[in-house]
């Protein structure tokens, strides 16, 4: 079947539309750029897609596409500045923060800039308003269009220590005039994972026929549980002799989405910057295939 | 005491294969895995027994007390994390956007608010088939990676202080974020692990970025260089002035040894594996 007949004749009325799908891995370097790039061209054929990097760490997606970008803003965070004739080295300020981020010594009072969180305890509970809060841009959002689909990412600072704002931003371009946003998460199950997570219908976890994968794909399964999203598996890098992960799969009831063999022209292709499904059918209708895969998961 | 630790901006490059190695090539090494979002080391040193374990607590979570609270909404106002939500007519804590930086506790008119202490993951010090091992789980979800690793650090440089030995070989974690800088802080050295592909690439230099902001010192080490031509990476590094520690050429033994949960340094006639040994003793040569 194809997939615009698909969409027509089972998709349309039963699911709601804009769909938002995160894309996940507990491991790095297991293929979440591959299948989130790969992906949105196959459904931007006739959907209106919306592909957003939140690796904001290091953000791959627009590497494989010509995008062209028509927004830029930078993200701030509101960190203290004391006023060094009002402050009475009190120290309250210090006491107060979580972070660590404010010190007050016998000559004055310092900021690490890096650990500030910019939640604004210290100024709000300085007795004598010394202390004034001034924006600091800790990375980018930017916004445009490839030729198939709208695209969003962020980049975080470098020397800054996370991009959990950053994801936050970001996600706001998310908008119910799209049929499906796809977000490209970092690797690892911690904050900014999280923040991806939050709000979305389906998660992809991608994984690879490693003990290695294996391992991490349990802790990000236990995430999304925990978290209450509807998700499925995709095997990168399949290879049948580690058959504990399809094991694992199968005993955990867990919808497997689609498996990629190794394939040393895929590994080529990704690092030449080329999608594969631009590159082999097979693939390509493994994606729409995919696709349908996740729609049946949400039924 | 040297303490070395494996980098990559790109997860998925092959630092704990690499490290994994290195704690075989080195002698009377303690092995220190900091990438407690997703740790891995562990599984090529097995057997694997925990001598001892220890509780971390992250960051603290804002609780409402529903009997003070009169849902006067100030603490939705204040917050910046966007962390407090009105559901079902009251006020919520959304505990995973909450960083626990007690503002709405501080503004709470009624007193309502508190921070409850917040278990986010647990370090452990093993004993493997190299020596000691220090690890740590951050628990799925939870944030403040960054001082869990510094725990797992810590703990790791005070038991190479207590056995006198020379060197900790560091699998540090992806990224270039807080776990990422908290796993390489203070190290001699770091190698740093990249592939010959535009994400790689693009990643490296990030990471060389953060790297120099850091003043760490680093090498760069090639993975499956002949997947894809590398020339342009090693042209970036030499015009960079970076030192190029070697090239591992891609190896289907690699992914045999994984599966077998060992490094591939114990399979000693795997091309890989001659890259590695290469590798060691330049780090040898030039920093020892």
């Amino acid at each position: 079947m194809s997939c615009a007949s698909f969409y027509n004749s089972t998709f349309e009325g039963e699911i709601n539309l804009s769909l938002k799908i995160a894309v996940l891995s507990g491991k790095g370097g297991t293929g979440k750029t591959t299948i989130s790039t790969n992906l949105a061209k196959v459904l931007s054929k006739n959907r209106k897609v919306l592909l957003l990097d939140a690796d904001v760490e290091e953000p791959n997606d627009h590497l494989f596409y010509n995008i062209t970008f028509e927004k830029e803003k930078s993200v701030n965070i509101f960190i203290p500045k004391v006023n060094k004739e009002t402050c009475t080295l009190c120290g309250l300020c210090a006491k107060e923060c979580q972070f660590g981020a404010i010190n007050v010594f016998e000559k004055g009072v310092f900021v690490f800039q890096h650990l500030c969180h910019g939640c604004g305890v210290c100024s709000e509970i300085c007795v004598l308003n010394a202390i004034d809060e001034v924006s600091k841009s800790i990375g980018q959002i930017k916004f445009g269009t490839s030729n198939f689909f709208d695209f969003g990412m962020g980049l975080m600072n470098i020397g800054e220590p996370s991009g959990v704002r950053i994801v936050r931003e970001l996600k706001k371009y998310i908008s119910n005039d799209y049929d499906v946003t796809i977000i490209d998460a970092p690797p690892g199950t911690s904050c900014p994972v999280v923040e991806v997570l939050q709000n979305v219908d389906f998660a992809i976890l991608v994984t690879e026929s490693s003990p290695f994968g294996l391992h991490d794909l349990k802790l990000a399964v236990s995430l999304v549980r925990e978290m209450g999203i509807a998700f499925g598996v995709v095997i990168n890098r399949y290879d049948p002799s580690f058959f504990e992960l399809e094991e694992y799969i199968k005993s955990e009831d867990i919808s497997l989405l689609m498996k990629i063999e190794f394939d040393k022209n895929i590994a080529k292709w990704y690092s030449q910057g080329f999608l594969i499904v631009d590159k082999s059918e097979e693939l390509y209708k493994n994606f729409e295939v995919l696709f349908e895969n996740i729609i049946e998961v949400l039924k | 005491m040297k303490q070395i630790a494996v980098v990559s901006g790109k997860g998925g490059t092959g630092k704990t294969i690499l490290s994994a190695s290195l704690c075989y090539l080195f002698e009377n090494p303690v092995m220190s895995d900091c990438d407690v979002d997703a740790s891995n080391l562990h599984l090529l040193l097995s057997p694997l027994e925990i001598i001892e374990s220890y509780k971390y607590y992250g960051g603290k979570k804002a609780k409402i007390n529903y009997q003070k609270c009169t849902n006067c909404g100030i603490c939705k106002d204040k917050c910046r994390f966007e962390a407090i939500d009105f559901k079902e007519g009251k006020y919520v804590i959304n505990e995973y956007a909450c960083e626990g930086c007690k503002l709405c506790v501080l503004t709470c008119p009624e007193e309502a608010i508190n921070l409850i202490e917040n278990l986010a993951g647990n370090y452990y010090k093993s004993r493997c088939s190299r020596g000691i091992l220090v690890h740590g789980d951050l628990k799925p979800g939870e944030e403040t990676s960054g001082g869990l690793v510094a725990e797992v650090r810590k703990k790791s440089y005070s038991e190479a202080e207590k056995s006198k030995k020379d060197v900790i070989i560091i699998d540090g974690a992806p990224g270039i974020g807080c776990p990422a800088t908290s796993s390489v802080a203070g190290v001699n050295l770091a190698v740093v692990v990249t592939e010959p592909t535009l994400s790689g690439f693009h990643d490296l230099k990030r990471m060389v970025d953060t790297l120099k902001k850091m003043r760490v010192k680093f090498a760069v080490v090639i993975n499956k260089f002949d997947l894809n031509e590398s020339a342009k990476l090693e042209e970036w590094c030499f015009s960079e002035n970076i030192d190029l520690l070697g090239k591992i050429p891609f190896d289907e033994m690699v992914n045999v040894a994984t599966k077998e949960a060992k490094p591939i340094i114990l399979y000693e006639n795997s091309i890989a594996a001659k890259a590695i040994k290469d590798i060691y003793l330049r780090i040898l040569d030039k920093f020892f």
